[in-house]
């Protein structure tokens, strides 16, 4: 299984990688950590007439709080976020995804970037981003713009992204106290693709009543989703059983997924119940209300 | 902690001569080796048919099995899941790299040591990528080893042979006190 | 010099370790002889089709292409393929299996044409330019629909699909049944498996013009069953073709078979006067390499209320796929039916077995080949009825074990089993596990709505193959003695040719420790040589655990002749009688004497002098013995698997995994646990993981990694073994095999355990975590 030929170019700025994109079109692919597309070649899925490396463009790969934000460098590999004490402390919902994303090879080479523009249905980065209000800054030969999460993910494998345009960064609002997170992903074994995949933020204040919370759902459709249903059946409630089973609930209802060989919908909607239930319980215990 | 990759030294262009080939120099287990090299030719093909190395080994299409790694900069990669080209500048590390002037590595000697491999096919890639972590973490949990093995696929050992060989040679890469 | 007596039973390190962890293993995809050429084959997308026209004019203009054949090319050169096990009484019917397609293709990745090239690169271009007009015809793809009288069959001289009909009976099965208490009765399904060996298949075949010598370099466990079946499908003479299997990166028994691109790259080589080089990639391996398993089995089991089993009848389906490999109509008969009584002394039994033509890839031997197929369905029923009895699984174990004391023990099915301790094995895994308080555990859990298991799985089974007059009796194609030479050189160096080709087993080593306790030479002073059909006797391979026992058995009775004619010679050179001589570390000593003693190096060198020898004997110290062991061995055990379930998710999780077998002696513990683990494993993922699917146009949609679900290191379990030691009575070292014993005996210990965790009479394999959400929902 090998390659259909193709050229290659090894940009060294950002503004030469986007140059060569506007050049190409959608004849041209962004290989980043290349987890994704380098497979993908390998089975003649696609034919790129040219390759654009950018990963010696500089600038592209960090994870860092500034000022209200935290901000992501798209080209940052998944391990990094594995090794990140200050993911680990603040962001824990990132360790979360990092550590069932794949494998240690994939993960040493694989991007949050390259992920998210992959846009798998099954997208666990994209699945857990969903749970932020995240800006995905992408650039362009007319100049940065901001995409928010919500509208980024369109169809399987589809993104608002234009052939002409790179995502370079990711920003979240900054985590603060009263801040917790979880990813759970139920799969049939490492390096699975998620059967489901549950991303669950929440904000509590300091009487543990749910102040904001956010919900997404993987593998449950043709792109990760929001359940704003089971959101709002949070919000303004105090962070325990009784307001975790409705939410569970209706989260189950909001998705849709469909029957395949990782499970049926019938088992897959009921385990949506359960992981947004359990991923309720870890977000509030790493709230530390 | 922000992470910064460690960036290619010497920075190169890719140079194009008519063929659409490409110029790469790769260090490889210390030895430098410039060739012309198609940009679609994977990374494991360079090795083993460019540069006649095949300790590194081929067992998937689909980038899961693991018998293709390598160390890339001293990082785990499937060198089936890259491109030669990729690692113009950079430095591999194959299996064959590991034992120096005749004499064997100490994960090599564990692995004997502890039975940590029988048909001898995904050894290459399992020995490399526990090797990683061993770099960073000389006695790690049993879970922390599987996990660190969890990207390579064996089908003979049952994997309890390679987890002991590991945690032994981890226990022999550890600096010796006094 | 001090050297090394007692070797045999020590875990001796393995000689075959160094080449592997240096990277210097030679496979056959390292192999580049100068000028070779690249095969790669047009496989069927359709499971079943008329083949209405080949175009390769495209094909073959593509610059770098050599040729391009489909089966006209190959008329009156590449025969058609043989089975090597003609089973008799079954009616079996014998299709013709083109290497090439002829007209219709019958599964999806049977090869229609095959594309020469310079590089690899070009041959998979071209092999998007072939153009196939193909007609599809009805796809079925299970055993109970394309047995379903009036569709249109596959092959036209087998209607219904049925390959064969084949009964096994003993006893009075009619008479125990009408007087059971009680019958339970259970439908199993025993799914179809991908061996997925590692190392994907590979050949390099090279004809040399000026010997008219064919060399061909293969992935298989048994070179000398290619030379021989090649021979035929060529029509080449057998001693004119050289097979070669040098490193093999597993096999677990898909690696047995002749395969049509193994023939049709030989006829490359010998048509193109190049080495012609294929390698397949591992979605080629999963449709064109043979899978595993794959019955539809209803059983059910007669007894008496307080738990002795009296009578138990199978009626299987078993899936042979579109054609009948090389082993195919033995493992489901042969191999299967004789083994249906397991540990028990049952006296009655009758075994149905339908042999079924699908359009699914053709299946063969996959570890354990028929066993795991027999012992799932004994131990599953087994667990079954002690559940509808309510008592102690391991009550109903211990009431119906043949005795210890009963051996050799001939079964009702009609085998003779070669000597065995159930209780033992049974009573020390019990032990080991801490049984009791298990079981207490469970109890007070079970209050508390926590779910946990516990699955016996208690196992013999047949291996060592095997007896020649038996297994031509049963059809297969040749007798299955073990073949060895022991040469010692004239400086003392020891080499052994044997009939085996242990492809991670370990015999490099196992068999220099046979070799080295007989006649006291250090193990790094004995190599074996195997794999080569120009280099040992002819070896029928490695397969069926018949390594260890028939060809260590075969190496050991020449280290006894080599022994015999040194001690003869010693005698000689020292003046004394060969009675009045000792054999110990390395020397012949005589009694009362000590400095009257010759090494055995320097017997070696005097036989090679031969200036001095007795009367009669001949020079040089080699012997070559072909062993035909009477009767196959019948290593046995208990497995214990504990598991703890997630009520809400239906994940299972294993607490324990305890494996007790008895193998007989054991050569090389160290070697005989790695064995251990890997056999167990691969039942396991049969139970927890594994699965080919077919859609319903027969493609297989668990075509690579991503569907066909292999366990890694986080999925498998902390395997603790332990053994008891009953040698086998016939064997020349008392040794079993154990290459096949942890297949045969782990998936049933993981059902029974999720059964016994969820109250249920039976899950079907693979036990995925909605199956048992789904019964626990019912609940």
């Amino acid at each position: 299984m090998q390659p259909h030929s193709f050229d290659y170019v090894r940009p060294q700025t950002l503004a030469r990688a986007i140059q060569v994109l506007s050049e190409n079109g959608n004849r041209a692919k962004v290989l980043a950590g290349g987890q994704s597309l380098i497979p993908v070649l390998k089975l003649r899925l696609a034919n790129p007439r040219v390759l654009v490396d950018i990963n010696d463009v500089p600038g592209l790969a960090f994870i860092e709080e500034r000022g209200d934000q935290l901000r992501i460098g798209a080209l940052s590999r998944h391990r990094d976020f594995e090794q990140s004490k200050l993911i680990r402390e603040k962001y824990p919902i990132f360790s979360d995804v990092a550590s069932v994303l794949g494998d240690p090879q994939v993960r040493n080479l694989g991007t949050i970037g390259g992920a998210l523009a992959h846009a798998d249905p099954a997208s666990d980065w994209g699945t857990a981003l969903l749970a932020f209000k995240a800006e995905l800054t992408a650039r362009g030969p007319n100049g940065a713009r901001t995409i928010p999460i919500d509208r980024f993910f369109k169809d399987p494998f589809t993104t608002a992204l234009r052939s002409s345009e790179l995502l370079t960064e990711i920003r979240i609002p900054k985590s603060k106290a009263g801040d917790g997170g979880a990813y759970l992903k139920l799969k049939r074994k490492t390096g699975d693709f998620a059967t489901i995949g549950v991303a669950v933020q929440l904000g509590l204040d300091a009487k543990r009543n749910v102040a904001g919370a956010r919900i997404a759902l993987a593998s449950v459709g043709p792109r990760p989703i929001r359940a704003p249903g089971a959101e709002k059946a949070l919000v303004g409630r105090k962070a325990g059983p009784t307001a975790f089973a409705d939410a569970a609930k209706m989260a189950s209802e909001e998705a849709h997924p469909t029957s395949d060989l990782r499970g049926s919908e019938e088992y897959k909607r009921a385990m949506i119940e359960v992981f947004t239930r359990r991923a309720l319980e870890t977000a509030t215990a790493r709230a530390g209300r | 902690m922000a992470t910064k990759r460690k960036k290619a030294s010497p920075k190169r262009k890719s140079v194009r001569p008519e063929n659409g080939s490409h110029m790469i120099t790769v260090a490889v287990n210390g030895r430098k080796f410039t060739r012309a090299v198609e940009p679609r030719v994977l990374l494991v093909d360079f090795i083993r048919d460019d540069l006649r190395l095949t300790g590194t080994h081929v067992g998937c299409d689909t980038s899961h099995c693991g018998a293709c790694t390598v160390l890339l900069d001293g990082r785990a990669v499937k060198s089936c899941t890259m491109l030669a080209v990729q690692a113009d500048g950079r430095e591999i590390t194959t299996i064959e790299g590991l034992s120096e002037h005749g004499r064997l590595h100490p994960i090599q000697e564990a692995f004997k040591a502890h039975h940590g491999l029988q048909c001898g096919f995904c050894t290459p890639g399992v020995v490399l990528a526990a090797l990683e972590l061993l770099r960073v973490e000389n006695a790690p949990s049993e879970d922390r080893i599987r996990t660190a093995i969890s990207g390579n696929i064996c089908r003979c050992t049952g994997y309890q042979g390679i987890v002991d060989s590991v945690a032994a040679a981890g226990e022999m890469m550890r600096p010796r006190k006094g | 010099m001090a050297q090394t007596t007692k070797v045999f039973g020590e875990s001796v390190l393995r000689k075959e370790d160094d080449r592997f962890l240096t990277g210097r293993g030679n496979f056959v995809a390292d192999m580049l002889p100068p000028g070779t050429v690249f095969a790669k084959f047009v496989r069927s997308p359709y499971a079943h089709a008329r083949i209405g026209s080949i175009n390769t004019a495209k094909a073959r203009r593509l610059p770098g292409v050599l040729d391009v054949l489909t089966a006209q090319d190959l008329k009156d050169q590449v025969g058609d393929i043989i089975t090597a096990w003609a089973i008799p009484n079954a009616n079996l019917k014998t299709p013709a299996y083109p290497p090439l397609a002829r007209e219709v293709v019958r599964y999806a990745g049977e090869a229609v044409a095959v594309v020469v090239a310079e590089s690899p690169f070009i041959a998979e271009n071209a092999l998007d330019l072939v153009e196939v007009e193909y007609d599809s015809l009805p796809v079925v793809t299970d055993v109970e629909t394309a047995t379903k009288k009036g569709g249109a069959p596959i092959h036209g001289d087998a209607p219904d699909n049925v390959a064969f009909k084949w009964t096994l009976a003993g006893g009075d099965v009619d008479k125990a049944f009408k007087e059971a208490d009680v019958v339970v009765s259970q439908r199993f399904v025993n799914q179809r498996l991908q061996p997925t060996a590692m190392e994907p298949r590979a050949a390099i075949a090279q004809f040399e013009p000026g010997t008219r010598e064919l060399t061909l370099h293969v992935t298989s466990q048994n070179p000398f069953v290619h030379r021989l079946v090649l021979s035929i499908v060529l029509k080449y003479p057998e001693h004119l073709i050289h097979v070669i299997a040098p490193d093999v990166g597993g096999g677990f028994g898909s690696k047995i078979p002749v395969y049509p691109w193994e023939a049709i790259v030989c006829h490359l080589a010998m048509r193109l006067g190049r080495p012609v080089k294929w390698v397949e990639d591992r979605m080629e391996n999963y449709v064109a390499t043979t899978h595993g398993r794959d019955h539809v089995q209803y059983v059910d089991l007669a007894a008496k209320k307080d738990g002795t089993i009296l009578g138990i009848r199978a009626r299987v389906l078993a899936n042979l796929g579109a054609y009948l490999s090389t082993a195919a109509p033995g493992i489901p008969t042969i191999l299967f039916g004789f083994m249906v009584g397991g540990c028990y002394a049952i006296q009655a039994g009758r075994v149905e077995v339908t042999g079924v033509f699908t359009n699914t890839t053709p299946v063969d031997a996959y570890r354990g080949a028929g066993r795991p197929e027999a012992l799932f369905l004994l131990e599953r029923i087994v667990d079954i009825l002690a559940r509808k009895l309510k008592k102690d699984p391991a009550d109903i174990r211990r009431k119906n074990f043949i005795p210890a004391d009963k051996f050799p023990y001939a079964t009702a099915m009609g085998l003779t089993y070669d000597s065995g301790n159930y209780a033992g094995t049974l009573e020390k895994a019990l032990d080991k596990v801490g049984y009791e308080k298990l079981r207490k555990e469970q109890a007070e859990g079970r209050r508390k709505g926590k779910l946990m298991g516990i699955g016996l799985s208690t196992y013999v089974e047949i291996c060592g193959l095997g007896p020649s007059a038996v297994v031509t009796s049963t059809g297969f194609a040749g007798g299955l003695w073990g073949a060895s030479t022991v040469r010692l050189h004239p400086t003392g160096k020891a080499t052994v040719y044997t009939g085996g080709h242990p492809h991670g087993q370990g015999e490099e080593t196992t068999f220099a420790q046979i070799v080295g306790e007989e006649l006291g030479l250090p193990v790094v002073d004995v190599d074996v040589v195997h794999g080569d059909t120009k280099l040992t006797p002819y070896g029928q391979g490695t397969y069926g655990s018949r390594t260890t026992a028939v060809e260590g058995g075969s190496i050991a009775l020449s280290a006894r002749k080599v022994k015999d004619k040194a001690r003869k010679i010693a005698a000689h050179l020292l003046e004394a009688r060969e009675e009045d001589l000792e054999f110990t570390d390395g020397k012949f000593v005589v009694k009362g004497s000590p400095k009257a003693a010759k090494t055995i190096q320097e017997i070696a060198w005097a036989a090679y002098m031969a200036g001095n020898m007795p009367k009669g004997v001949e020079p040089v110290l080699d012997a070559t013995t072909f062993y035909d062991p009477t009767n196959f061995v019948f290593p046995f055990g208990c497995h214990i698997c504990v598991v703890d379930v997630d009520r809400e998710t239906g994940q299972v999780k294993i607490r324990r995994y305890v494996a007790v077998d008895d193998v007989g002696n054991q050569i090389n513990p160290m070697i005989v646990e790695g064995q251990v683990h890997g056999g167990v494993l691969q039942g396991l993922a049969q139970a927890m993981l594994e699965q080919s699917v077919y859609d319903e146009n027969g493609n297989l949609l668990t075509n690579s990694l991503i569907e066909y679900l292999v366990p890694t290191a986080l999925e498998a379990p902390r395997i603790e073994t332990d053994s008891t030691v009953t040698p086998s009575p016939h064997n020349p070292l008392g040794v079993k095999g154990v290459g096949e014993t942890g297949t045969i005996a782990s998936s049933q210990a993981y059902v029974n355990a999720v059964c016994d965790a969820v109250g249920v009479d039976h899950i079907d394999m693979p036990i995925t975590p909605e199956k048992v959400w789904r019964v626990l929902q019912k609940k």
